[in-house]
């Protein structure tokens, strides 16, 4: 995919209100593959740790019995990180205020994981 | 008795939309007929799902089949509709004792003595809880509740009882899925209470809370760089099912994994009071 195209996936995202940032990951080495995210926020740091948690997470769902994962929500007192994995591998990850509609937002980081791939 | 039943059958055919389900219901829960009560309750339930006395009639048959959060939903559904309907207030009471709630159960009490001053059980009720014998009082509810001996169950924790250390299959008493759905895992991946089990039933319990470990660290990693403050949960949609992790202590992770059948926000709230039964459970441990 282009690197247009990367962007339109995130514009999905960021045009959302209360979502204050979004970037692609690599979900299996948690490398940043394109991001918008606001000014001061370590985007390297967040995408090593989110595609850590997502691998950890996701092993978990699977020995549960509950199937891959396909959309997650860390809900914190200052915000949410919200993440959906593309079937490429790539995560879909959002940062929100904790004011943001997280079913507005869970659907379009959808849409964006459709466009990745 | 069987007639009764017969007949009331009878009747509820042929007049779909009367309250003889209510009846009908009820004696077949007494009778320990429970998945036919259960059928006949939920049925009358979709024709009438205004009817405070429907709501309270699911709540006595799913509090009878053991699932307790289903049972209070329905109860506290039938109290938004009837505020000071009797048999939701003895009802929630009723659960409210089994986890251990003695205060949230003699308030219930007292409301549901309130609306009936006469009721010499629960008379009986409101006097022992008040003078602190809350298993006793705990033990005339259920007598009353059912009329037909009751079905086994969990017995009622006593305010005695609450406050002694609980052995480790007891920490989620009296909640939906203790076995089977909830788990408390350590920060390093240890099973501390509860259970889990695959949609084949098998346990699954150890090699889940093996990937879990170190989760709460990179949860509250990832919230700290992003200055989002402390992770309050964590939610995640599955293609079979759902789960929700939350923090019930610092050093502590609890998972609780739902079909997809229950919605995330409902999800959300089975946690809550799971964490809460929890986070009491671990204090006693201490």
């Amino acid at each position: 995919m282009s690197a247009g195209g990367l962007a339109g996936a995130l514009d999905l995202v960021t045009r959302v209100r209360g979502v204050r940032g979004a970037m692609l990951v690599s979900a299996a080495d948690g490398i940043v593959v394109a991001d918008q995210l606001m000014e001061g926020i370590k985007g390297t740091a967040v995408a090593a740790l989110a595609g850590s948690l997502a691998g950890r997470l996701g092993r978990a769902m699977s020995a549960a019995g509950v199937g891959d994962t396909l959309f997650w929500h860390l809900q914190c007192s200052g915000g949410a990180l919200l993440v959906v994995p593309a079937a490429s591998g790539i995560l879909v990850v959002a940062v929100a205020e904790p004011e943001v509609n997280v079913g507005l937002a869970r659907l379009e980081l959808m849409r964006a994981a459709q466009a990745v791939g | 008795m069987p007639d009764d039943i017969k007949a009331l059958s009878a009747q509820l055919a042929r007049d779909p939309a009367s309250l003889v389900f209510l009846r009908l219901g009820e004696l077949l829960r007494q009778r320990g007929q429970l998945d036919a009560a259960h059928r006949v309750a939920l049925t009358g339930l979709e024709r009438h799902p205004h009817l405070a006395d429907a709501h309270d009639l699911y709540a006595r048959v799913l509090a009878d089949k053991g699932d307790y959060e289903r049972a209070f939903d329905e109860w506290d559904m039938a109290l938004r509709i009837a505020p000071g309907h009797l048999g939701a207030l003895k009802g929630l009471a009723f659960l409210y004792f089994k986890v251990g709630d003695v205060a949230q159960a003699r308030a219930h009490l007292e409301a549901a003595l309130r609306a009936a001053p006469d009721d010499p059980s629960l008379v009986q009720a409101v006097t022992l809880v008040r003078g602190g014998q809350a298993a006793a009082a705990a033990s005339e509810l259920a007598k009353e509740r059912t009329a037909a001996p009751p079905p086994p169950s969990p017995p009622p924790l006593a305010p005695a009882a609450a406050h002694a250390p609980l052995e480790e299959s007891r920490v989620f008493a009296g909640l939906e899925g203790a076995q089977e759905g909830l788990l408390l895992l350590d920060a390093s991946g240890r099973v501390l209470g509860g259970a889990l089990r695959d949609p084949g039933g098998h346990d699954v319990s150890e090699p889940v809370a093996a990937y879990l470990a170190g989760v709460s660290q990179e949860a509250g990693r990832s919230a700290k760089l992003l200055g989002l403050g402390t992770w309050t949960g964590l939610s995640a949609e599955g293609r079979q099912g759902h789960v929700h992790l939350a923090q019930p202590t610092r050093d502590a992770l609890l998972l609780v994994v739902r079909d997809r059948s229950v919605p995330m926000g409902r999800l959300a709230i089975i946690a809550q009071r799971a964490a809460q039964a929890a986070h009491r459970w671990l204090e006693q441990q201490a």
